[in-house]
């Protein structure tokens, strides 16, 4: 045996070990980090699960004209100052006959969603034949029975219902005249104070309005901005002192980012507040240096050889741009502006500062109306009194959650996709 | 790396197999041996391509001293020296691909015809059509085979129809002797290749433009023998209508595909002569030290 292969053997058992020592950190570091996302994911969906349905209950309803005060359902005058309150007021009345007093009767009545009678208008204006007839509808609960039912026998104790709504309630359960249904208000309406009428769809929509600008935005500047000072600026102590800050800017805490959009589109441009237009713009800020940065990345990746053929060839500087480097840059560049956008997508420090924090119930129609965005509306239910907005607080993160799944999938699936091998 | 760096190592990158490298500046008695002038002939009557007290400098570092050569009508000239020497450099000055590096500097007379090549009035996109060049690595645009060729037709709006645009394409691949191989899947992606195939592709690509002059760059350094005896074969017959510069590592190569061979030496044309006449009987000491292998 040779003196090297000696030397080797007595160190080989060393190498081995540290490369088992190196594997085995790794992968402790993944089992922690896959576990705290665990963790989350369980906990959000544990307390979010439930917002995903809610009860309804089923009532005889009398479209009685008296009580209405209606005498033509064809008149929309009539159809919006109608009592619809009184009408489901008097079917649930009429389910537990045996409550007389007025007291009584206001907790009894209590237990139904105000969002009931909006139904019943709506089913009025949809068939004004019903007028004077009788129909058995399942009505939406107030959020206080919805989360007494849908509560274990622990939870039930802390309900926020008197005894007395408790008896009632487990009446109808016992009866069968409640379900368990989908929750559809929650996509399909904006905030409202009341938990079991609240929606995300308006912060959806803002969020996407919002991002549409984003998108709009910081894609043709950040693109245009990382060609630029890739391949034409000259390289010099200006173009230098540019790309310290472009990384600076990309540091930059993000609530400095909406104190410069108060300052400067609020009060000094004089734009409108709580607008999705003025949160894209101030995203657009925060989100450019993430693209500028992976944009210059993808575009330094293009081998020089593919511009120096296209040169060779007698294109000019803007061809072989336009020809060879952007089509070849564009899935890293698509992949930034993704990733980019999933940052702004979850951004809430700096839409507080421009009025986004408002609370919002008409859905916004536009870049133009006042809108809040998903991360604000969650931040705005984790902070509200009532225990139902505890499971929709949890509901939102697990949509927002889905969007940015979705939005990071697609970034690594273009990637793949659009990936070429020269 | 700043560039000057990149394009040495691009020049000298691949070769190291080929040629033991030696530190030329180790042996003594190195500069009483440069000629004053280049030795040998190297100015021809009605030159395609003029050049008179060439300076080439990265920076501080000057890369090309006082080069003054004729290339003539449809002629063949190999370019030959140690890596780093040069050629490279020079060749790249031929149609101002040295532009894109901020730090170089050229000086001297350079002309295609009557026609300075720095002159503010030549237009770069001009020369480049004019002054084809095919490159040291195969680099196909990730395109088809079709649009690899078409490319510079379509750049230069040489084709009006597309008939015309099929007829350059044929007609290119065909000089390039490509055409066999590929007709059956001109839409395949150009990158699938082989090397020797991407090579003649990329020749075919650059003479569909119709250059006056084609410069290659080492074309064959990154390629099998058979693929390299197939583009030698193929830069005989370009020979035909076009004038070529072809920068080569090997010596056999300059010997077989050049009528004549300029040897470079750290930066400086050291001799310039008849390929024949180079290879059996050097004027020059370093250029007989050079092709007998005492280095480089």
């Amino acid at each position: 045996m040779s003196k090297t292969t000696e030397k080797v053997r007595k160190t080989l058992a060393r190498r081995y070990r540290a490369e088992r020592r190196f594997k085995a950190f790794g992968i402790v570091s993944i089992v922690i980090g896959l576990s705290a996302l665990l963790l989350l994911f369980g906990d959000i969906i544990g307390k979010g699960h439930s917002a995903f349905f809610e009860h309804y209950v089923e009532l005889s309803i009398t479209y009685d004209p008296e009580t209405l005060e209606i005498e033509d359902a064809n008149d929309p005058e009539q159809l919006r100052y109608g009592n619809f309150e009184g009408v489901v007021r008097a079917a649930i009345q009429e389910r537990f006959p045996r409550v007389e007093e007025r007291q009584d009767r206001r907790a009894l009545n209590a237990l139904l969603s105000t969002s009931a009678g909006y139904e019943l208008r709506d089913r009025l204006e949809a068939d004004p034949s019903l007028l004077g007839q009788k129909e058995t509808l399942w009505l939406q609960l107030d959020d206080d029975a919805d989360m007494f039912l849908k509560g274990s026998e622990k939870q039930r104790e802390n309900a926020r219902l008197s005894p007395q709504q408790r008896e009632w309630v487990l009446d109808l359960e016992a009866a069968g005249e409640t379900r368990s249904e989908f929750n559809r208000s929650l996509f399909t309406s904006g905030d409202s104070r009341e938990p079991e009428q609240a929606g995300i769809l308006g912060a959806i929509l803002g969020s996407v309005f919002t991002m549409l600008v984003t998108l709009a935005l910081s894609f043709p500047i950040g693109i245009a901005a990382a060609i630029y000072l890739e391949e034409f600026a000259p390289k010099n102590r200006f173009t230098d002192f540019i790309e310290v800050n472009i990384n600076n800017l990309a540091a930059v805490p993000s609530i400095i980012f909406g104190l410069l959009g108060l300052a400067i589109f609020l009060s000094w441009f004089g734009m409108p507040r709580s607008v999705p237009l003025v949160g894209g713009i101030v995203l657009t800020l925060m989100t450019l240096p993430t693209v500028i940065i992976s944009s210059r990345a993808a575009i330094k990746a293009v081998p020089p050889s593919i511009r120096e053929a296209a040169m060779g060839l007698g294109a000019s500087k803007m061809q072989v741009v336009l020809h060879h480097v952007l089509p070849l840059a564009m899935p890293g560049m698509l992949t930034g502006a993704i990733i980019g956008m999933a940052q702004a997508l979850g951004e809430t420090a700096p839409l507080l500062m421009i009025g986004m924090v408002a609370f919002i119930v008409e859905l916004p129609t536009g870049p133009l109306s006042a809108a809040t965005v998903l991360p604000v509306q969650i931040f705005l239910w984790a902070g509200s009194p009532e225990q139902s907005f505890v499971a929709l607080t949890s509901a939102a993160i697990m949509v927002l959650l889905a969007f940015l799944i979705a939005m990071n999938t697609l970034a690594v699936v273009l990637r793949k996709r659009l990936e070429r091998r020269w | 790396m700043d560039t000057a760096e990149k394009l040495d190592k691009n020049a000298s990158g691949r070769n190291h197999a080929e040629e033991p490298l030696i530190d030329l500046e180790e042996q003594p008695m190195q500069e009483t041996r440069y000629p004053e002038h280049t030795v040998g002939t190297p100015f021809v009557d009605a030159p395609k391509m003029r050049f008179r007290d060439v300076n080439v400098s990265y920076g501080d570092t000057q890369a090309i001293h006082n080069i003054s050569l004729d290339i003539g009508k449809n002629e063949v000239i190999s370019l030959i020296g140690p890596s780093g020497c040069g050629k490279s450099t020079f060749l790249r000055c031929l149609n101002r691909m040295n532009d894109t590096i901020d730090i170089c500097r050229v000086s001297g007379e350079l002309f295609l015809e009557d026609q300075d090549l720095y002159d503010s009035k030549m237009d770069v996109v001009e020369l480049r059509a004019r002054v084809g060049m095919v490159f040291q690595k195969p680099n196909p645009f990730p395109k088809s085979i079709y649009d690899n060729v078409a490319y510079g037709p379509r750049l230069h709006g040489l084709a009006n129809k597309k008939f015309e645009l099929d007829e350059i394409v044929e007609t290119s691949l065909r000089k390039a002797g490509l055409w066999e191989e590929v007709k059956d899947r001109l839409h395949a992606p150009g990158t699938g290749l082989s090397g020797g195939q991407q090579q003649r592709l990329c020749i075919a690509r650059t003479i569909a433009v119709s250059p006056e002059v084609v410069l290659m760059d080492e074309p064959c350094s990154a390629l099998d023998p058979i693929a390299t005896a197939k583009i030698e074969e193929l830069i005989d017959e370009l020979t035909e209508s076009y004038t070529i510069a072809i920068v080569t590592h090997s010596m056999q190569q300059a010997a077989r595909v050049s009528n004549r061979t300029a040897y470079f030496h750290l930066g400086r044309l050291i001799e310039v002569n008849d390929t024949e006449t180079v290879f059996t009987k050097p004027e020059h000491e370093l250029t007989e030290a050079y092709i007998t292998g005492r280095f480089g």
